[in-house]
């Protein structure tokens, strides 16, 4: 591949969340890498055999970084392949995806991992980073080759869905993991109380006759998780937070300064159970949907910075797993598309200083597991967003690049169109028209 | 007893129904509820008679597909297409080959091809009749969706009261037993919402779903409370396999304080009637005495409503049945 020539972006809104900077400037980009930063609106005195890109006012941010991230590789590359993954990430402005370990086989060896980084290289789009099962074949009962796994490059651990039930089992894990400084991510349910639900314990999952769970399922994992954490001193990814129950005790644990951190899915921010309105297996999502007080806790959460990061939780189901009775439907959304346009709506609507915004989903998670990225400074590497926010979106799920399209924000109107999307200072997608 | 009703008078009175499925109770307001009541009650008469053959469904093909086994309803809608000059078929995926690797919805555009006018379906999941109404060209009859609801069951059940005391309006019904699993709670709690009838929900904490106290029903957890004053008692079922410990200790401790014999009746208003939409566990939610006493007990009644009810229900959407293009 030849080498980019240096390009100069002109004219852009700036979102740096490292330097909390939101206003006009510009940046260079040279060798896969920002070369230089510039406030303000003077371009006097750039190279002359710079590729000039006037941005128009667009945003011009960190690529996204996407901490949960499904793909069906290997074992099920009809649903998602790293390819259609990547491609997808691209189109949306993320540039760098972690995908999960709950493949066939799981990534619990390093050669699996070595499997996935080949593929990815192959596929040359975007970082592809994976995440090893905590446990072995996630079982949640023998710990998986965690430091040979991250030798081999992963950048956290984690069973995915499946919550780790044994509490010797996690507390091993925590104390094994803090010696090698990486980070298990857990996924706070308790497994007796989410045994088969497919929605929310209330009034609505009631009237429809579904299996449901109380959200203190949530509250009763995570409190077990914190006090491990900090019995072990390890550092904790709660893996999704949804409700105001789990932030309660999110805020708690932060407060003694327990080594935790928080996910939340742009799903939960954006959708609560009515979505699933006349059983929408789309709204099928695990942990399930839940009330609109949840959702509202959840966005102030993530207003306040309780909650760290913000995740796709894509996951790609195809039309024979979601055609089919709510409860019998595979849960999940695929949401890599549509991450960043989703979260822009809570800046729209105020809510959300944008700045805030763009750190919960690039630099908030590049620290979390070591990357680079995620900053708008001179030398860090060239991942970059450009996105017109104000531009109106309808999604429509068949027009997604996901090989599956089960998104729960078809027909939702967006606003925020990704025009450009940078790895590395190479162009990985850029808008049609 | 009234004359039956004559062929003209019940298409005289088959009025457009404005739904071309029936999936929930709750699709129908006071007006379609009271008018398929009236229906319903015209061929009550007419299914006394010897004759009981009309032929306002001639032509048309019912299909039931039962994927959960159900002697009484699936006859009782045989019956009722029988009966309005239609053609049967019984489909039970279940046992034949069909539901081999095939889901409901392959299952359903595979039946659906060979043209039924009317699809009965009863499922375990709650929504499967309502995915299957939007994947068919046919019109859809819920006839059990999981946890959900039995909309022509509550039909049936509104019907015996209304034979029973002349109205439902300003009826006191209480509904006993495990309203978490069932779906005939459901569909009756609101169609006697609709209807005017005010709804009590009675049963341990363990079987009374979260939330149900929006529902528009009173909640009691002790049955004497429950049913005092009331003038129906509707028990439910209680399947074996949730009385092994798992939301109640046992069938004995379970019959003791929730099941209903005469003693606990008592506590209803005078002349109350009980009703149970079966098939019962004589012994656990209800005693023989009560449940065999012809003039305590519509449960027999139930049953023979039933066949009208849905009787009235296939007229109603069969008459806005069109050809398909």
């Amino acid at each position: 591949m030849s080498k980019p020539r240096p390009q100069a972006f002109i004219n852009a809104r700036l979102v740096d969340p490292e330097s909390g900077y939101d206003g006009p400037g510009g940046l260079v980009v040279a060798q896969g890498s920002i070369a230089e930063v510039r406030k303000g609106s003077d371009f006097q005195g750039l190279s002359e055999d710079l590729q000039v890109i006037d941005c128009n006012g667009a945003m011009l941010a960190p690529g996204l970084v996407d901490l949960r991230v499904k793909t069906g590789e290997p074992g099920a590359e009809t649903k998602e392949t790293l390819k259609s993954a990547a491609q997808a990430a691209a189109a949306g402005g993320v540039t760098s995806i972690v995908v999960q370990p709950d493949t066939d086989p799981a990534v619990d060896d390093p050669a699996v991992v070595d499997f996935i980084l080949r593929r990815a290289r192959d596929v040359e789009l975007v970082h592809v980073y994976p995440a090893g099962a905590a446990t072995k074949g996630l079982k949640g009962q023998q710990m998986a080759e965690i430091g040979l796994m991250r030798e081999a490059g992963c950048v956290y651990v984690t069973d995915v869905d499946r919550p780790i039930v044994d509490s010797k089992v996690m507390r091993r894990l925590l104390s094994y993991a803090a010696s090698f400084g990486v980070l298990v991510a857990h996924r706070p349910a308790d497994p007796w109380l989410s045994e088969g639900a497919a929605a929310t314990e209330g009034e609505f999952a009631a009237r429809l006759g579904l299996p449901s769970v109380p959200t203190v399922a949530e509250q009763i994992m995570l409190e077990r998780d914190l006090a491990l954490c900090e019995l072990t001193g390890a550092r904790l990814l709660a893996d999704q937070i949804t409700c105001a129950a789990g932030l309660e005790s999110l805020r708690r644990g932060k407060d003694r300064g327990v080594r935790v951190w928080a996910s939340a899915s742009i799903n939960h921010l954006s959708f609560n159970e009515l979505d699933i309105g006349d059983y929408r297996t789309f709204a099928r999502l695990d942990p399930p949907l839940r009330h609109e007080d949840d959702r509202q806790a959840l966005i102030d959460g993530l207003a306040e910075g309780l909650i760290d990061v913000v995740v796709s939780a894509h996951t790609p189901a195809p039309a024979e797993d979601k055609r089919l009775p709510f409860d019998e439907a595979a849960p999940g959304a695929i949401g890599l598309e549509t991450l960043l346009p989703a979260l822009l709506a809570f800046h729209h609507d105020e809510r959300i200083p944008l700045v805030k915004l763009i750190r919960a989903a690039t630099l908030a998670p590049a620290q979390l597991i070591g990357l680079k990225t995620g900053r708008l400074t001179a030398g860090a590497p060239a991942d970059l967003v450009l996105c017109d926010l104000g531009a109106p979106l309808i999604v429509d799920a068949d027009r997604l690049i996901s090989k599956s399209k089960n998104s729960p924000f078809d027909g939702r109107r967006l606003q925020g169109q990704v025009l450009m999307t940078l790895v590395d200072g190479r162009i990985v997608h850029r808008a049609t028209e | 007893m009234t004359t039956a009703l004559g062929l003209e008078d019940v298409r005289a009175r088959t009025f457009p129904f404005p739904h071309r499925h029936f999936i929930s109770a709750a699709d129908l307001n006071a007006v379609q509820a009271a008018e398929l009541l009236e229906l319903a009650d015209g061929f009550v008469d007419l299914n006394r008679q010897t004759s009981k053959k009309l032929d306002l469904l001639k032509g048309r093909t019912v299909m039931n597909l039962f994927f959960e086994a159900s002697t009484r309803t699936q006859s009782s809608f045989e019956l009722a297409g029988k009966r309005l000059g239609a053609d049967v078929v019984n489909m039970s995926p279940r046992s034949s080959s069909m539901s081999k690797g095939e889901t409901l919805i392959d299952t359903a555009v595979t039946l659906n091809a060979m043209q039924p006018d009317l699809l009965v379906v009863r499922h375990a999941s709650s929504g499967a009749a309502s995915l299957l109404s939007q994947k068919v060209g046919c019109s859809v009859i819920n006839a059990g969706d999981g946890q959900h609801e039995h909309p022509t069951q509550a039909l049936l059940d509104a019907l015996s009261m209304r034979r029973a005391f002349g109205r439902v309006s300003g009826l006191t019904v209480a509904i006993c037993g495990d309203v978490m699993h069932s779906r005939v709670a459901r569909s009756n709690v609101s169609l006697l919402n609709t209807l005017g009838a005010t709804v009590r929900l009675v049963g341990p904490p363990t079987l009374i779903p979260a939330g149900a106290d929006r529902w528009g029903a009173e909640i009691h957890h002790d049955l004497r409370s429950g049913i005092a004053g009331v003038d129906v008692v509707m028990m439910l079922r209680l399947q074996l396999e949730r009385m092994q410990g798992a939301l109640v200790p046992s069938a004995r401790e379970y019959f003791r304080f929730w099941g209903l014999d005469r003693e606990k009746l008592a506590a209803a208003a005078p002349g109350a009637k009980v009703m149970h939409p079966g098939p019962m566990n004589r012994g656990v939610e209800i005693d023989s005495d009560v449940a065999d006493d012809p003039n305590i007990s519509l449960i027999q009644n139930q049953v023979e409503m039933g066949v009208a009810a849905r009787m009235a229900v296939l007229a109603s959407l069969a008459a806005r049945l069109e050809n398909r293009p």
